[in-house]
C-alpha cells in the first residue's frame, strides 16, 4: 500500500511540527508513505472564494503530484473535503475520480482504514477540548453532530481513548463553529474574531488546558484569539498526540 | 404608477452593495446585545434539539416535507390553478401578481375600491419583500402590525431582523424606549408582561377601527383552497376576522397539494421555529364570512425564475421557520439587520442575489460554510450548498470585491508553482519575522486587528523532510 502524504500549504509553512507527527505517526504504524515534493495546496482557498478558474492550476498540479497512490492522506478536515467533494475546477477523467475517492483526512484513515487497534507511545495527561471542524464534522461525518439525533460515535475521541492519561472535558457547544473560515477570517473579521473568542471561552470555562483537533487552521485561529485574550491554554494537533506527544 | 422621487429612492437602496462585515462589527460592539441575541437564539436552537429528538420519524418527516415540496415545485402551475379554482368556488378573489409592484397595486386598488384607511396586519415577510408597508403608507393608508415583534419593529422604524422573531435584536430596556416614545409606556418600566399587555391595549382598538385586515400564508392548500396561518399571539384570527375585508398575500412557493400533508408541515413547522410542539394557533381561512370579502394575492416576485435555476431551485422548499437563523453563528453574532436585506441568515443568503446579484454580492460570504443550517433545515434544503455555489456565480458575473479578486488571482498563480510557492513561503517567513510589530498588527491586516499571527518555525515541513528523509528513500 502507498500512501502519499499531502501537507497543506498552512502547515508547511506554519506548523512543520504537525506535519513531522504525522509523517512519524504512519511510519511508526508500518506505512509506506511518500511524499512528493512539488506539493502546495488542494485549491480551497480558490475555490471557497467561487474563483474556479483561478483554482484550476492549483488542482491540475495536485493531480499531477498525487495520482497513482492507494491513498491520500491529509491531517486536515477541510482539505480532504475540498479534494474529494470540490475537486472539480479541471476536467474530471478516471484518474482525477480515483484521486478524489482515495482521498483521507488524517482520523478516518487511522480509523477506518488502519483500524488502529492502540497507540502504546501515546499519554498525553491534561485536561482537553475536542475540537472537531465542521468539515470533519459535517461534511466527513467523524462524530454525531448535534443537529441530528443519532446515535453518538466519535471517530477522533475512539482514537483519543487509546491515549494514556487524557481526560477529556466537554465546553457547552461542542460542535459549533469556532469562525476560521478561510478567508472568512478576514474578509469577515468582526464576527470570525468573535466566534473565536466565544470558543475559547467555553473551553476555558469547561476546565480545558489544551484544545486538540484534527484541524490546524481552526486552532491557528483560536490560538491567536487565545494569545490576544491572554488566556492561558494550549493547542495541539490529533496527530502530535498520538504520536507520543507529552505535551 | 410610482411617483418619480419613490422611484429614485428605490433605486438608489437598490445599487448600494451590503457590506455586511461593516454592519457585524457595529453590531459586535454592543456587548449586551450581542451576548443576549446569541444566547436567546442558541436556546431556540436547543429546545429545536429536544423537539426533534422526541420525535423518532424526524428525520423520515424532514425527507417527506422535502419530497412534497419538490413534487409541488415540480408540477406548481397545476396546483396554483387548483388553489385557484377551489378558492374560487369558495367565494374568494384570486389576483395574481408578477412582480412586487403588481403586488402592491391591486392592494391599493382593493383597499381604495373598498374606502379602507386603516388595514390591521399579521406578520408577513412578504409585505416586506414588496415594501408594501411605505407603498400604502404614502397613499394614505394608516397600517397597524398586530403581531408584537413585528410592531415593535414598526414603531422603531426598523424591518423585521429575523423571519419568526423580528426584534430578538432587542433588549427589553430598548422596547420600554421604544413603546415610552410612541404609545406612551414608562421609560423606567421594561417588565416584560407590562409591556406587552401595554401593546396590546393600544391595538387592540385598531381591529374595531379597521376597514380591512391582511396576512400572509403559512401555506395554501390546493384541494380545498384554503390559507392556512400559524401564530401564537391570536393578531390573526382578530385581523382576519373583525373587519369586513380580508387580504391574504401569498408567494406561489407555499402551495402544499393536499390538507393531510399539513400534517407533516405542521409537525415540523414550530419545533424547528421556536421548539415549541406546535403553534398557539393553526387558522384554515376557507371562505369569506357573510356580508364580507376574502382577497387572495398570488405573488411571483422572481419566483418562477428561481424555479428553473438548476442549482438553486431547492431554496423554494423553504417554509420560513428560522432555524437556520437560529443555528447560524455568523448570524447570531450579526445580527439579521447586518444583511439589508428582507431575508437574513443563511436561507436570505441564498435567496437574496436573486433579487439583486451586486447588491448582495457579499452576503455568501457571510458564511464559514460550516453546514450547520443545511441539517437543522426541516425541508432539508442544501444551505450551504447553495452558498458555495452563488460564491461562484457572483465570481464569474464578476462581482468579487477588487481585493479579493486580485489576492484570489496571485494566489492561484503562486499555489499552481512549486517554484513561487516556495519563494512565497520564504518570504512570509522572512516577513513576518523581520517585520516590526506595527507593520504586522496595523489596521490594514485584518487577522491581527484582534488576533495574534501565527509564529514563524524557521523551517518548513518540507525543508525538514529534505534534511531527515530525503537520502534515506
Amino acid at each position: 500500500m502507498r500512501v502519499a502524504l499531502f501537507i497543506p500549504c498552512y502547515i508547511d509553512a506554519f506548523f512543520p511540527e504537525v506535519g513531522i507527527a504525522t509523517l512519524e505517526l504512519l511510519e511508526r504504524l508500518g506505512v509506506d508513505v511518500h511524499y512528493p515534493l512539488d506539493q502546495t495546496c488542494c485549491g480551497q482557498p480558490m475555490a471557497n472564494n467561487g474563483c474556479q478558474d483561478d483554482a484550476a492550476g492549483t488542482e491540475k498540479l495536485f493531480v499531477k503530484n498525487f495520482a497513482g497512490f492507494d491513498h491520500i492522506v491529509t491531517p486536515s478536515g477541510s482539505c480532504a473535503h475540498h479534494v474529494r467533494e470540490h475537486l472539480t475546477a479541471i476536467p474530471q477523467d478516471a484518474k482525477v475520480a480515483k484521486l478524489r475517492r482515495s482521498t483521507y483526512e488524517l482520523v478516518e484513515f487511522l480509523h477506518d482504514v488502519l483500524k488502529v487497534p492502540e497507540f502504546p507511545w501515546a499519554k498525553f495527561s491534561h485536561k482537553v477540548g475536542l475540537h472537531i471542524g465542521c468539515a470533519s464534522l459535517r461534511e466527513l461525518r467523524q462524530a454525531k453532530m448535534s443537529e441530528i439525533s443519532e446515535p453518538p460515535f466519535s471517530k477522533p475521541l475512539d482514537l483519543l481513548s487509546k491515549v494514556k492519561g487524557i481526560q477529556v472535558v466537554t465546553p457547552k457547544r461542542p460542535d459549533e463553529c469556532c469562525g476560521f473560515g478561510g478567508t472568512f477570517s478576514v474578509f469577515e473579521e468582526p464576527v470570525s474574531a468573535r466566534m473565536g473568542y466565544d470558543k475559547v471561552n467555553d473551553h476555558r470555562n469547561a476546565g480545558a488546558q489544551y484544545i486538540v483537533s484534527q484541524d490546524m487552521s481552526c486552532l491557528m485561529h483560536q490560538k491567536g484569539c487565545a494569545e490576544r485574550l491572554g488566556v492561558d491554554m494550549k493547542f495541539i494537533h490529533i496527530a502530535q498526540v498520538l504520536n507520543g506527544a507529552r505535551a | 404608477m410610482e411617483p418619480a422621487h419613490e422611484a429614485l429612492e428605490r433605486s438608489l437602496r437598490m445599487s448600494k452593495r451590503v457590506d455586511h462585515a461593516e454592519a457585524s462589527s457595529r453590531f459586535i460592539a454592543a456587548k449586551d446585545h450581542i451576548e443576549f441575541h446569541d444566547q436567546r437564539l442558541w436556546d431556540l436552537r436547543q429546545k429545536r434539539d429536544r423537539e426533534s429528538e422526541e420525535i423518532p420519524e424526524w428525520q423520515e418527516l424532514r425527507s417527506l416535507a422535502s419530497a412534497i415540496k419538490e413534487h409541488t415545485l415540480t408540477h406548481l402551475a397545476d396546483y396554483l390553478e387548483q388553489f385557484e379554482q377551489n378558492a374560487t368556488k369558495n367565494g374568494v378573489r384570486v389576483h395574481w401578481a408578477k412582480d412586487a409592484a403588481e403586488h402592491n397595486q391591486i392592494v391599493i386598488d382593493i383597499l381604495s375600491s373598498h374606502g379602507v384607511r386603516t388595514l390591521v396586519k399579521s406578520k408577513s415577510m412578504l409585505t416586506d419583500e414588496c415594501e408594501m408597508g411605505p407603498f400604502l403608507g404614502n397613499r394614505g393608508i394608516e397600517i397597524i402590525e398586530t403581531d408584537l415583534g413585528e410592531r415593535i419593529q414598526q414603531l422603531d422604524g426598523e424591518p423585521p431582523s429575523h423571519i419568526v422573531v423580528p426584534a430578538v435584536h432587542k433588549l427589553r430596556t430598548d422596547v420600554a424606549q421604544v413603546f415610552a416614545r410612541t404609545i406612551g409606556t414608562d421609560p423606567k418600566n421594561s417588565d416584560v408582561p407590562y409591556l406587552a399587555e401595554s401593546q396590546r391595549r393600544h391595538t387592540r382598538p385598531y381591529y374595531l377601527k379597521a376597514e380591512a385586515g391582511m396576512t400572509g400564508a403559512n401555506f395554501a392548500v390546493a384541494e380545498t383552497g384554503s390559507v392556512v396561518v400559524c401564530t401564537n399571539e391570536g393578531n390573526a384570527d382578530l385581523s382576519v376576522n373583525l373587519p369586513k375585508l380580508y387580504l391574504a398575500s401569498i408567494g406561489i412557493e407555499k402551495i402544499i397539494p393536499r390538507v393531510e400533508h399539513l400534517g407533516v408541515f405542521v409537525r415540523l413547522l414550530s419545533r424547528s421555529a421556536l421548539g415549541s410542539p406546535i403553534t398557539q394557533i393553526t387558522s384554515h381561512f376557507r371562505a369569506p364570512r357573510d356580508g364580507t370579502e376574502m382577497h387572495v394575492v398570488l405573488l411571483d416576485n422572481g419566483r418562477s425564475e428561481r424555479l428553473g435555476m438548476a442549482d438553486f431551485w431547492y431554496s423554494l422548499k423553504c417554509i420560513r421557520c428560522g432555524a437556520c437563523l437560529n443555528t447560524c453563528p455568523v448570524y447570531r453574532r450579526s445580527g439579521g439587520l447586518s444583511y439589508g436585506a428582507t431575508y437574513s441568515g443563511p436561507i436570505g443568503v441564498i435567496i437574496d442575489p436573486t433579487f439583486n446579484l451586486r447588491k448582495y454580492s457579499s452576503l455568501p460570504f457571510a458564511s464559514t460554510l460550516n453546514g450547520s443550517c443545511t441539517h437543522v433545515c426541516p425541508v432539508k434544503i442544501n444551505i450551504h450548498e447553495q452558498i458555495f455555489k452563488w460564491r461562484q456565480i457572483i465570481a464569474e458575473r464578476n462581482q468579487l470585491p477588487m481585493v479579493k479578486k486580485e489576492a484570489m488571482k496571485m494566489a492561484g498563480k503562486v499555489l499552481a508553482s512549486p517554484m513561487l510557492y516556495r519563494a512565497a513561503v520564504k518570504a512570509a517567513n522572512a516577513g513576518l519575522e523581520y517585520l516590526p510589530r506595527s507593520m504586522v498588527y496595523n489596521p490594514l491586516n485584518a487577522w491581527g486587528r484582534q488576533r495574534e499571527v501565527p509564529k514563524t518555525p524557521g523551517t518548513t515541513f518540507r525543508e525538514w523532510y529534505l534534511k531527515n528523509r530525503r537520502n534515506k528513500k
